[in-house]
């Protein structure tokens, strides 16, 4: 994968737009700032036709080196990017706002202080347009946009990401947790040991981490710990942040690999971290998919677009007689477009948040959403 | 070894193994042949260390259960090298499937006797310092249910289902009350994501353990704990 830039956008497909051919179509807005990117995007949705991208554009706050990011600061800067964002949105997709049926939001979960700031925005634009508001649950978002592009029809999910770690299978218009991080979730994990190695945010530290990874050789002994089908981090990290310092000091002694041959670097370190935590998910995943008998695994959310994560859940699938379905950067780090994605799927089953309801809540579980937009 | 040449059947591929039918020593004693097979994602010394741990733990686990009177399958042959075990065949259906079949035919009495029964069998897991690691519906197996069906209740006597605990991997000896309040919020998402319609069967379950052991209040405590954790988990997108 290449670098991915800081401000990125989606071409939006160009394509003739016949007001014919068009009677029944939807177009909606979505609003994501429930972490560190602010990201707009607006989605069509056709009767028997897949959803068309008009436009999924993203601006991420970077901090620097050995440091994560503060509620506050984020906040500040949803609140300084949203209008140009949403106004490049419309110009470069051509939308004219009296073609947007509704404007969706992220209620939750998240930051508290990112989603207030986005949710204003949304609701100051439904009061302005006169459109409904729909408030979306974020994992929800990144499921069912994960499933309209890859088509996977009815996968395992693996939703991995700074906040979320959590394996999921569909079940009676629910998305159902069967498994997930007791602890930390695995993106967090990651970023805080790139903080204790000091490896720049930018892009973003798990994808630092990822080309370190590349270049190391030598597996270290961590801990492992899954539990059925849940697994824990918090013991890794600290076991990592341990050997991290001593090959940082050099104290008490040189970190040397097992077999005493070698001085152990930084990306051995990154390579081991990488191997020891998306074994585990794998096999979480793998346990789940026996449990519910599917051969299908879809892996969405920000640590979804690891390149050695997705390899290793493919030749498990494989053996399996099953695939992995994974999506690139564009829709696996958050983004606009699954929020305006799955809120146009429940808009056209009636839903719509009032303004009176249309708050967010940094605890919003994903077995909370009634499907009923699947059967 | 003459076990290793009986004629083998896959019947499954499990979460982790692959597991067989076979026989063991003569050809008319059933056995089940658990391989846990190289995993080609996972790192060679990786998987090399899980697999010799597991096989070695399962093995160790399920002998004690068994002095102990636990119901599991007993333990007839360990290769850790190989990642196989041979043991008893259980002739049975996880109970997974059992509820399945249960709650649709309506056998609502049957249900609750077998969620008594699942309770008490954790319990004495539990009592006795053992946890599980992996405690689904569909790591534990009925033996001798009922068979549902054209004969279904008219000329059969009931046969008394018995509770058999298989796959214990991932378990452990712990004192701790954590450990164990883990293994039941294990068991109860199983079951709350499987049998969505039935979510007052797991109740029954909790009843049944609460009222087997003495240890058994603090873990319940405790659970509630796991269960808040569980549910302020998710604070960030
Ligand atoms: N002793 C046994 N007798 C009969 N069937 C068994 C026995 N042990 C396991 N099985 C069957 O094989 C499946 C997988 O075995 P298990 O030990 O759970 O392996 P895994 O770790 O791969 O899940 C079980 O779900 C069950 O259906
Ligand atoms: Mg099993």
């Amino acid at each position: 994968m290449s670098k991915r830039p800081q401000d990125e956008t989606t071409n939006p497909r160009k394509q003739p737009r016949l007001a014919m051919s068009t009677p029944k179509s939807t177009i909606a807005l979505g609003l994501e700032g429930s972490a560190n990117k602010l990201g707009i995007g607006l989605i069509r949705h056709t009767p028997g036709q897949p959803a068309e991208v008009l436009s999924n554009i993203r601006h991420t706050f970077v901090s620097p080196p050995g440091e994560g990011f503060l509620p506050k600061d984020v906040a500040l800067h949803h609140r300084s990017w949203i209008v140009p964002l949403i106004k490049r949105a419309l110009s470069e997709s051509g939308t004219k706002v009296a073609d947007i049926d509704c404007i969706c939001y992220t209620k939750g979960p998240g930051m508290g202080a990112p989603l207030q700031s986005v949710a204003v925005a949304a609701r100051a634009l439904s009061l302005l347009w006169k459109k409904p508001l729909v408030g979306v649950n974020h994992c929800v978002g990144h499921i069912e946009m994960g499933r309209e592009i890859t088509g996977a029809d009815n996968p395992v999910v693996l939703y991995v990401s700074g906040g979320n770690t959590q394996v999921i299978a569909y079940a009676a218009q629910r998305y159902r947790i069967f498994g997930e991080a007791l602890d930390i979730a695995v993106g967090n994990c990651l970023d805080r040991f790139a903080r204790t190695l000091q490896i720049s945010n930018d892009p973003a530290p798990g994808y630092n981490i990822e080309q370190m990874a590349k270049l190391g050789k030598n597996l270290l002994d961590l801990p492992y710990t899954v539990k059925g089908m849940d697994c824990s981090f918090s013991g890794i990290l600290a076991s990592v942040d341990q050997l991290a310092n001593q090959l940082l000091t050099g104290k008490p002694k040189p970190l040397m690999n097992v077999e005493g041959t070698e001085v152990v670097t930084r990306e051995d370190l990154c390579f081991t971290l990488q191997e020891t935590v998306f074994s585990m998910l794998v096999e979480i995943t793998e346990r789940a998919m026996a449990h519910v008998g599917s051969s299908q695994v879809l892996i969405v959310g920000g640590v979804g677009c690891n390149e050695r994560l997705q390899e290793m859940m493919g030749l498990m699938a494989r053996d399996r007689g099953g695939s992995v379905y994974a999506t690139d950067e564009r829709f696996c780090i958050d983004n606009g477009i699954m929020i305006a994605h799955a809120g146009l799927l429940a808009h056209k089953q009636g839903f719509e948040t009032t303004l009176e309801e249309s708050t967010c809540t940094q605890r919003f579980r994903t077995d909370e959403v009634l499907v009923n937009w699947r059967d | 070894m003459a076990a290793t040449e009986a004629p083998r059947e896959l019947i499954k591929q499990g979460a982790e193994a692959l597991v067989y039918k076979t026989t063991y020593l003569l050809p008319t004693i059933p056995a089940l042949l658990k391989h846990r097979p190289r995993k080609p994602y996972r790192h060679p010394t990786l998987d090399l260390r899980l697999t010799k741990h597991r096989c070695l733990s399962e093995t160790r686990l399920l002998t004690r259960c068994r002095g102990l009177g636990i119901p599991v399958p007993a333990v007839y042959f360990v290769d850790e090298a190989r990642g196989e075990i041979y043991m008893e065949w259980i002739s049975g259906r996880s109970i997974r499937e059992v509820l399945d079949a249960m709650i649709a035919e309506g056998r609502k009495e049957e249900v609750n006797d077998l969620m008594k029964k699942m309770g008490q069998v954790v319990a004495k897991l539990h009592q006795n310092d053992i946890v599980h690691g992996d405690l689904t519906t569909s790591n534990v197996m009925v033996r001798g249910e009922r068979k549902s069906g054209l004969l279904a209740g008219a000329t059969m006597e009931k046969v008394d289902a018995e509770v058999v605990l298989i796959d214990l991997g991932l378990g452990m000896m712990s004192t701790q009350e954590e450990d164990k309040a883990v293994d039941l919020y294990v068991l109860e998402r199983a079951f709350l994501s499987t049998h969505p319609q039935a979510e007052d069967l797991f109740q029954d379950v909790l009843t049944a353990y609460e009222g087997s052991f003495k240890g058994a209040k603090a873990v319940m405590k405790r659970l509630a704990d796991v269960r808040m954790r569980g549910r302020k988990r998710s604070m960030l997108g």
